[in-house]
């Protein structure tokens, strides 16, 4: 998109060099997201919420975008880039660990014997 | 690629701005369906490969951006994430919990990271950028991702039972008076922030907001014991959530705050699920730890455990139709998880249904007690939710509570003066015959009685867990003579 509203800074809303976004469409965005998060999460069985919240871990490391900007930014002076070093550091460390973590876990979860469980009962 | 008519400039040719805007919507739709498919383990290990897509479509598209073209500063630290990535994939299951906190505090600090710079780089070369709403959404960053850096840091070490940090909730006489007063105060240095930006102190309130941010962690979780930790690290995840969608608002990033959003939202539902099953409130868990403990003295008459044996205990089970067995934290401290397992397949062997009772919050973490018995091997389809295996407690023969305490402690439904009372409970109490392991016959991490230990139907089996399963089972095995 193109690059109009570096302009429009120094208003209040001011924001977006990148795309335009304003204040209200980031509000807008993060209100669906967090209604489609409380209603999709709602949904998960009890059973995996220990790999859910690994899951979620390793999504929240989707910090590493602003981590990646700022480490290999060419504008940015060294010692910001190293701040944007350490934080892409940790924010892989959690991208590999979280989605790894996670597939070790749900690999474990196996259904009874002939899938229901032969003795019946309360399933989940 | 600015050209005269930018709506033109956009459609005719589509720029590499606008192809990684796209990569983002297609990450942001997969992350969503990641958790989507989440939902049931039939279709779990598929969202993890969605979700791994997506990230890596983040990544690559964030790295193709023209202006990222220093590449050893990106490549170095992915490559020394590796290592610790690889050894906290690999941690074994009953240490997840500490795992779990560890990767929040990671999160935590990157995003403190990315604001406290991305302030730092605009008050030196483009003042202009500062906007009121900008550096509000930075000092909600820097307060929320430092906070819970030394937060997680302590919930990790309170889990991993380090020798230096005491395990009981921490508390001294004032404590709520200063955590007001430090929450006041970045209340004030952001506001000032926030009004003026660009004015020669604000490195230095920055830079005392981040000291007051990493005091705020540490402060919030040394008061809170071993057994509230499913709750605070469901918050400290949402934490570490709304710390990624602060960022996406500094960066004007619509994936980082759908990304964000998703794991916030993930974390405030497991708090509610959380505290609702321990019948408290947020502030209830954040702030009220204190006293909480102090259980009314050890007044009233000296009551008796019957003990028993556990050969005594495998004759019962054997005889039984429906065995129920409560796991709590003390099985994961035992490690007895797999011998948990060969008890269930004895008794399955003689034909005896076995279940697994799992109370929201047993274990550390939620849904800890299902990851360690899968780990065990044991089918998911015995393990069964609290609310789904009460109606059954009535027509269960024997009830085998192992190392859990509080979830099972029936003055939760009957005494009203009881710290955990209306705490929903597994009902073992209502059982034909309850077998309970204990460790040592001190009272448990609440420090409160358990009536059901004195009960008449009630035979306690003194040791570790992992031994007396062990021994139940060797009896069940072994003993020809048992029928």
């Amino acid at each position: 998109m193109p690059d109009t509203s570096h302009h429009l800074s120094n208003l209040w809303l001011a924001a977006a060099p990148s795309g335009g976004l304003d204040l209200v469409s980031m509000l807008f965005v993060f209100m669906l997201s967090t209604f489609i998060g409380i209603g999709v999460i709602r949904r998960v069985s009890r059973l995996l919420h220990t790999p859910l919240m690994s899951l979620t871990n390793a999504i929240s490391a989707i910090a590493v975008i602003g981590a990646i900007i700022i480490a290999g930014g060419e504008s940015y002076p060294p010692w910001v880039r190293l701040m944007g070093s350490i934080a892409l550091f940790a924010s892989m460390t959690n991208i590999i660990s979280g989605f790894m973590i996670t597939d070790r876990m749900l690999r474990m979860f196996r259904a009874g014997p002939g899938g229901a469980g032969g003795t019946g009962g309360p399933q989940k | 690629m600015n050209g005269p008519h930018p709506l033109a400039a956009a459609w005719s040719l589509p720029g590499i701005t606008t192809i990684i805007e796209l990569a983002y919507l297609l990450a942001a739709g997969l992350f969503i369906m990641s958790l989507h498919w989440m939902g049931d383990p039939k279709t779990a290990r598929r969202g993890v490969y969605a979700g791994v897509f997506a990230m890596t479509l983040a990544v690559l598209f964030t790295w193709a951006r023209p202006e990222v073209n220093r590449h050893l500063w990106i490549l170095i630290p992915i490559a020394l994430a590796i290592g610790p990535g690889l050894w906290l994939a690999n941690v074994p299951l009953t240490a997840v919990p500490q795992r779990t906190a560890l990767s929040h505090a990671f999160g935590g600090l990157a995003a403190g990271l990315v604001g406290t710079a991305k302030f730092l780089y605009w008050y030196h070369t483009e003042p202009d950028m500062l906007s009121a709403f900008r550096v509000g959404a930075i000092v909600l960053e820097v307060l929320l991702g430092y906070l819970t850096f030394t937060g997680s840091i302590i919930a990790a070490a309170k889990l991993q039972e380090v020798k230096w940090l005491p395990q009981r909730p921490w508390v001294y006489r004032g404590q709520h008076i200063v955590n007001i007063a430090a929450f006041g105060a970045a209340v004030i240095i952001g506001a000032i922030l926030i009004v003026s930006p660009t004015a020669a102190a604000a490195p230095y309130l920055l830079a005392a907001l981040v000291l007051l941010a990493l005091n705020f962690g540490w402060m919030l979780v040394m008061p809170i014991g071993g057994a509230d930790m499913p709750t605070v690290i469901a918050i400290l995840n949402a934490y570490a959530g709304l710390a990624a969608v602060a960022m996406g608002f500094v960066l004007d990033n619509t994936l980082l705050i759908t990304a964000g959003a998703l794991d916030g939202s993930s974390g405030l539902i497991l708090s509610i699920i959380m505290c609702k099953a321990m019948n408290r409130s947020f502030s209830n868990v954040l702030f009220g730890a204190f006293g909480q403990v102090q259980q009314k003295a050890a007044a009233g008459e000296q009551k008796v455990y019957k003990p028993e044996t556990p050969e005594d205990a495998a004759a019962v089970m054997a005889q039984a139709s429906l065995v129920v067995i409560v796991p709590g934290y003390g099985m994961a401290v035992a490690q007895a998880q797999h011998k948990v397992r060969e008890l269930y397949d004895q008794l399955r062997k003689r034909g005896v249904t076995v279940k697994f009772a799992i109370h929201p919050v047993a274990g550390r973490m939620p849904g800890h007690m299902n990851v360690l018995l899968a780990e065990a091997e044991i089918p998911y389809t015995d393990l069964v939710e609290m609310d789904e295996i009460n109606p059954d407690m009535p027509q269960c023969d024997a009830c085998l509570v192992l190392g859990a305490n509080d979830v099972v402690n029936p003055a939760a439904r009957s005494d009203p003066s009881s710290p955990i009372y209306g705490m929903p409970i597994i009902d073992a109490d209502k059982a034909r015959a309850v077998y309970a392991v204990k460790r040592s016959k001190n009272p448990g991490f609440a420090g409160i009685d358990n009536e059901l230990y004195f009960l008449d139907k009630t035979r306690m089996l003194f040791g570790d867990a992992k031994a007396v399963v062990g021994e139940i089972t060797k009896a069940l095995s072994g003993g020809s003579g048992l029928h």
